[in-house]
């Protein structure tokens, strides 16, 4: 099925004892998919987690978006006795299951969708291709990585059965220690250990594949951008999410064993663990955006048919992003009681982000400038996501001020602002990632008018979802509640039914999804032309099962 | 490829699972850590420790005072004056007033800080009764003092040089609360 001309057929590597490798000789289907240490294959067990996470958690937005399209309670207590097997729930009960659809939406999409989706699937797929290497430095870790993912996805589905955890993303303590007894949050909190321990295993793969794996020739100043940054990412993933673990493991051991690190009672203080859960939540919104910046850098090259504009520029405005990111984490915390001299550094540290990120958005532009454009769908969802993305990055100016943000700390507006960093920023990117290399992934390419009209639609759908939020925030509409005054009522009214136009634009992609990988067309090596430089244009579509076995040499 | 991983490789693992292993450490190493920031920096209005006071610079400010009583620990806590003037850098005494209602003695230590949290550095206790675990047997009333003073430094600082009002706010928890009823 794939063109191996590129590779010696009988390739014998003198300590494989056990069968004579062949370039595509692919192991049974079982051993092939669940003791995978194939870096492509996990890849593609990574994507296709990450599309389940997604369905599932843009279903629990959609009954979110349902129970908000109109002032009231409408659905929530017959979804909370449908839950729990048509038993009767106390209106409580319901208004609880708001707070456990909200948590579980966000805590799917970060850690279930986003970044198994663009560390796990695009990383693992095209790092090693990029670098020119055979494959991850350690396989089997790989390989872990993953199945980790899978019973953590499970403990959090399973946990509205147990009662639910209602306490956000972001579990602050009192409401996470002795607000919510119960095992829901325990096996929310255990989901977050496992999760942060298959992406810690997977940052150490990353970083020493990229130190040690690139091919002869391939300095770091000569790397992709992607590769650039997802090694970003995965420094930024090292750093952050052990703090993360511990900041959690406290709230295991305050809820569970009388610890006292976040209660006041014992001389503990909640305040702490806002710090701690920041100092990684901030760096952790770097890391689901850094590798969508990778994916645009290349797509905007390979359409524009020109190298980059200013690519060390571009390399190291991702650095100093992640280094950065790491000194602002407060801003999320400026209604603490912070004095006027805290809330100062923070704001301006907050602001010093945008330089960077400037300099990326601007020499995206620049290389478009002058270009020999083309518009297929990979470049209309980048040119996308260089717009969402400026949108966000704006009101995130604007709620970098401290003061500004006593008015709106928690309102719609902040909602606004990280659904169109996020879910049209990071989404918009992995979509374009993934029509750019579903030809190489799949050996197929893909229905160009479908393509199109998904975007047009999920365009028109998200932003009249989440731009009436900033409306709404501005007015004062406070997040997580399940219903909202009348005057509210317009906007939520136009926001269901972006969310609804989405759905559909959702159910184009897996048309398209399920059309192209039956009868779609077969791909060529390089579908791109001259613009696509970077070594996986250089394979079959689909790559062989192990590539490079002779080094490709750049100069 | 299930070649060896050469030692380059080990050793870029091994320094990745180091800063793993440090940044671990870091966070929980940050619960004294942040203790120690709060009481150097009067962070999160954490008053501070003295012996003596300075003696007064005559100029006057107020001091507000606030009693809280965990809903679990069975006692009646007021300030036995609401507010009082006094004058930055003199020694003064309040009292709290707690009453055990419920049935068995009970053990309670109290948590304490001032707002505006800014000022926090300036108000410096000598003598508190929230230094120590205070016991109430059944139905016993003690008064509670607390000795202190408002640093004169307060008036040179330009963040504070305005304040009027100090609140000075306790809150008193039963002793092992978080061991018998978490």
């Amino acid at each position: 099925m794939t063109d191996t001309a590129l590779h010696p057929s009988a390739f014998v590597t003198h300590d494989d004892h056990h069968h004579h490798a062949d370039a595509d000789h692919k192991p049974a289907f079982f051993a092939r998919w669940f003791m995978s240490t194939n870096h492509k294959d996990i890849g593609t067990l990574y994507l296709i987690f990450a599309i389940v996470a997604g369905i599932i958690g843009g279903a629990i937005s959609g009954l979110m978006r349902a129970e908000l399209m109109h002032p009231g309670i409408q659905y929530l207590p017959h979804w909370a006795s449908m839950l729990h097997g048509g038993e009767e729930q106390s209106f409580d009960q319901a208004l609880h299951l708001w707070n456990v659809l909200v948590t579980a939406h966000g805590l799917i999409m970060v850690f279930f969708m986003v970044m198994p989706a663009m560390v796990g699937g695009f990383g693992n797929w095209f790092v090693p291709l990029m670098i020119g290497a055979p494959d991850m430095a350690f396989p089997r870790m790989n390989n872990i990585s993953f199945w980790l993912l899978v019973p953590a996805f499970l403990l959090l589905l399973a946990s509205p059965f147990f009662g639910g955890a209602g306490t956000g993303w972001t579990v602050y303590a009192p409401l996470s220690t002795y607000g919510e007894p119960g095992p829901s949050v325990d096996m929310a909190i255990l989901s977050l250990h496992l999760a942060g321990a298959s992406s810690i295993l997977g940052a150490i793969n990353f970083i020493t594949t990229i130190f040690n794996m690139r091919a002869p020739g391939m300095t770091l100043h000569k790397m992709p951008l992607f590769a650039w940054s997802v090694l970003v990412t995965a420094f930024l993933l090292l750093l952050a999410l052990p703090v993360l673990a511990a900041a959690i493991t406290m709230l295991l051991t305050d809820r569970n064993f009388g610890t006292t690190f976040y209660d006041p009672a014992g001389g503990g203080d909640p305040v702490l663990y806002q710090h701690l859960f920041w100092f990684f939540g901030h760096p952790e919104v770097y890391i689901m955006i850094l590798p969508g910046f990778g994916i645009i850098s290349h797509i905007v090259a390979t359409f524009s048919r020109k190298p980059v504009f200013g690519y060390l520029g571009m390399a190291y405005a991702m650095v100093a992003i992640g280094v950065v990111g790491f000194v602002v984490w407060a801003h999320h915390m400026f209604t603490t009681g912070m004095s006027v001299n805290v809330k100062m550094y923070f704001t301006a540290a907050t602001m010093v982000i945008a330089v960077p990120t400037g300099i990326k958005i601007f020499s995206w532009i620049a290389t478009m400038w002058g270009g020999s454009l083309r518009f297929p769908t990979p470049m209309v969802w980048a040119i996308g996501f260089i717009f969402m993305f400026t949108v966000g990055g704006v009101t995130g100016v604007v709620l970098a001020n401290g003061g500004v943000d006593d008015y709106m700390q928690d309102t719609y507006y902040v909602v606004a602002h990280f659904h169109y960093v996020l879910s049209l920023g990071a989404v918009f990117s992995l979509f374009a990632g993934f029509y750019y290399w579903f030809p190489k992934m799949s050996g197929r390419m893909y229905s160009e008018l479908l393509g199109q009209l998904h975007f047009w639609v999920f365009f028109v759908g998200v932003n009249l979802l989440f731009f009436p939020m900033h409306f709404l925030g501005l007015q004062g509409m406070p997040r997580r509640y399940p219903d909202y005054p009348d005057g509210f009522a317009h906007w939520n009214n136009v926001a269901t039914i972006g969310y609804m136009i989405m759905a559909a634009g959702m159910a184009i992609f897996f048309v398209n999804l399920i059309w192209s990988l039956i009868a779609g067309k077969k791909a060529p090596d390089n579908p791109w032309g001259e613009g696509a430089t970077t070594l996986e244009w250089t394979l079959s579509s689909p790559p062989p099962f192990h590539q490079f076995e002779t080094l490709p040499k750049i100069d | 490829m299930s070649a060896p991983a050469r030692p380059r490789t080990l050793r870029t693992a091994l320094l990745a699972v180091a800063g793993i292993c440090f940044m671990t450490g870091l966070a929980f190493a940050s619960v004294p850590l942040y203790r120690m920031f709060c009481q150097a920096t009067g962070l999160n209005g954490t008053t501070g420790r003295g012996v003596a006071a300075p003696g007064g610079v005559h100029r006057k400010i107020e001091i507000a005072f606030d009693a809280n009583t965990s809903p679990k620990l069975p006692w009646r806590f007021v300030p036995e004056q609401e507010q009082e003037t006094v004058e930055i850098g003199a020694r003064d005494m309040a009292f709290f007033t707690a009453t055990n209602r419920g049935a068995q003695a009970v053990t309670g230590t109290a948590t304490y800080n001032v707002t505006p949290a800014i000022a926090g550095k300036y108000f410096t206790k000598i003598q508190c009764f929230c230094f120590t675990q205070q016991t109430l047997k059944p139905g016993e009333t003690q008064r509670m003092p607390v000795i202190f003073y408002v640093d004169p430094k307060i008036l040179s600082d330009p963040d504070t040089r305005d304040v009027q009002t100090i609140t000075l706010s306790y809150t008193f928890y039963p002793v092992d609360s978080a061991k018998t009823n978490s």
